[in-house]
């Protein structure tokens, strides 16, 4: 009996998996995660073509910025809003979530449950996109020089630093969306609210700084961004930089906080879907 | 009784804004089978989502069997709900449907695989288990839908309008299963617009108008209780209808007598059906050849028509 909660977060994780990873609704999240590949391919296979590889210092540039604007701000923003904001909501919009609540199970239990589902399908795809694109970027270079990146010049480091970075992203993104996808009935207006608070972060007081999860995040990019990119550098700088470790620490509690607070929600949630 | 063994609602109001669900509603349903009954927006599915922790109360409090629904924890091990929704997770196959659900509730592969299958073999669906629910027919999807709600052993099941769609013979099948759990001491709480079918099962009724309860309790005593406004109607099958309706005449209780249209029988209306059944067992004695006495508006049909139908008309 002590363990039924984790018997029944597994069966949970067991439901959701099947609707996350094979609907047909989640296909744009895959389509989403493999955009920066085909990018980054499509920018090898140019190299190739060339018959010249390119400046390998350029490309780890390339990479940090792809990964700050393109991975952090886009594809793993709206991939975790696609797949976290339907746990609870989609189901509103199926009529299925009640047959949830109809089960001997504690909301609570079933909010963990359910973001553990999102957290494993988002980590799975998300990480997978991150490790194939550095592949695909670095696929051009000789064999030697790679070699050398990974050993010598913290290669390995680097690509556990995006990893780690990901995993965090859709760690602190999915229980954001988590959360607005339990409160609002129409949740793309707090969505966009979110995306609005994400990208002025560096704008925003310090304190304030702190209630994002992009500001933890940025301790975690081991590259620091070239400036040279216009207006859009300001984006990448961290005005007040914290350690990976407290970054760390910091994402977990703020993923803790949100949610304490979805399952709170979820647990006063009533099922009226002719209202919706 | 203990109202750890019956279903009580009290002071219970829910409204959804300004719009009123249910109000002041103080309930008490014990063992058997008890029909919510009333048109639509009357308040019976609101009641049934309260009872079952799917809407809080605005008002009032709710237990059942001694359990608050906001403990699911607790209430969905005694409890089953078949809703009204007629939808499904995605994808699933009915079997998967049942068993992905009973592994909610701490259940083995085996145990779930055990219920899953005598479930679904109470309901008649074994040959379309492995089919998708999407493919189903409206008949097959709610009786996936009870297999669902009773897969767990549950000793109170809530119904609502458990028949719609169902074929004459699975309606007659699902109707001996509800009496058959009923007579196992299970709580039953069925909504229907059916009344024949409710009158049929049902060991009481709750009538509801526009959010009130407005009669409660066995069907017979219910009718009682409008006597005074409604008599009782009973048809006399005899031989001799015209020297009957002259004795009857003689009771004060009785207030009109119609000769039926055959020319056999009698249609009489009485304030007073106890003091009327003796009058009938004295006459059949006096050698008044009486084949039959039957009442004609003690069931469900009748007691709609005569309170909700003049709230309705109000």
């Amino acid at each position: 009996m002590k363990t039924l909660w984790l018997t029944q977060i597994a069966a949970v994780l067991r439901l959701e998996m099947r609707k996350t990873f094979f609907s047909r609704r989640g296909l744009w999240v895959y389509l989403l995660a493999l955009f920066p590949v085909m990018a980054y391919l499509g920018h090898t296979i140019q190299a190739i073509q060339r018959r010249r590889p390119c400046d390998f210092g350029q490309d780890t540039n390339i990479f940090a910025n792809g990964f700050q604007f393109l991975d952090l701000r886009v594809v793993i923003f709206f991939g975790c809003l696609g797949i976290f904001m339907n746990l609870f909501r989609g189901e509103v919009l199926d009529r299925s979530l009640h047959y949830y609540f109809l089960a001997p199970i504690r909301r609570e239990v079933l909010v963990v449950g359910k973001y553990l589902a999102g957290i494993t399908a988002a980590v799975v795809i998300f990480t997978t996109s991150t490790i194939l694109q550095f592949v695909a970027l670095y696929a051009h270079f000789p064999q030697s020089t790679v070699m050398a990146y990974l050993r010598d010049g913290n290669g390995w480091s680097h690509l556990g630093s995006y990893v780690l970075a990901t995993i965090l992203g859709c760690i602190g993104y999915g229980s954001v969306f988590l959360l607005m996808g339990a409160l609002f009935r129409n949740p793309i207006f707090p969505a966009a609210g979110v995306l609005i608070w994400e990208g002025i972060n560096s704008f925003i007081p310090p304190v304030l700084q702190k209630f994002s999860v992009i500001y933890y995040l940025k301790s975690f990019c081991p590259i620091e961004v070239t400036p040279n990119i216009g207006p859009l550098s300001m984006l990448t700088v961290n005005a007040d930089p914290i350690s990976p470790a407290i970054a760390f620490i910091g994402i977990l509690a703020f993923t803790g906080l949100v949610i304490f607070v979805a399952a709170w929600q979820v647990r006063r949630m009533e099922i009226n879907y002719g209202s919706d | 009784m203990l109202s750890n063994q019956q279903i009580v609602f009290e002071n219970v109001s829910k409204f959804y804004g300004d719009v009123l669900g249910v109000n002041r509603v103080s309930l008490t349903i014990p063992p058997g089978i008890t029909s919510l009954v009333g048109p639509n927006g009357s308040g019976k599915t609101t009641l049934m989502n309260l009872m079952t922790g799917l809407l809080l109360p605005t008002r009032g409090k709710i237990s059942v069997l001694g359990i608050s629904p906001q403990h699911p924890e607790q209430l969905f091990r005694q409890l089953g709900y078949c809703t009204q929704f007629d939808s499904f997770p995605r994808g699933f196959t009915g079997y998967q449907f049942v068993y992905s659900f009973l592994r909610l509730y701490g259940c083995t592969h085996i145990e779930a695989e055990q219920f899953t299958w005598r479930a679904i073999e109470r309901v008649n669906m074994v040959d379309a288990a492995h089919r998708k629910i999407a493919g189903y027919s409206k008949g097959m999807r709610q009786r996936i839908k009870l297999a669902q709600s009773t897969c767990h052993g549950p000793s109170i099941l809530v119904l609502d309008e458990p028949l719609n769609g169902l074929d004459p013979l699975v309606r007659a099948e699902v109707i001996a299963l509800l009496r058959s759990l009923a007579e196992e001491g299970m709580h039953i709480v069925i909504s229907s617009h059916v009344l024949h079918e409710v009158d049929m099962i049902s060991d009481q009724v709750v009538l509801l108008s526009n959010g009130y309860v407005i009669a409660e309790g066995k069907i017979r005593g219910v009718r009682g209780e409008l006597d005074d406004e409604q008599p009782m109607q009973v048809i006399v099958r005899c031989s001799a209808p015209s020297s009957l309706a002259a004795k009857v005449f003689a009771e004060d209780s009785v207030v009109e007598a119609r000769m039926h249209k055959d020319g056999k029988g009698l249609l009489i209306k009485t304030r007073d059906p106890d003091k009327f059944y003796l009058l009938m067992n004295r006459l059949a004695l006096n050698g008044i050849g009486v084949e039959s006495v039957m009442p004609a508006d003690d069931d469900v049909n009748s007691l709609y028509e005569y309170l909700i139908g003049s709230e309705e008309s109000r």
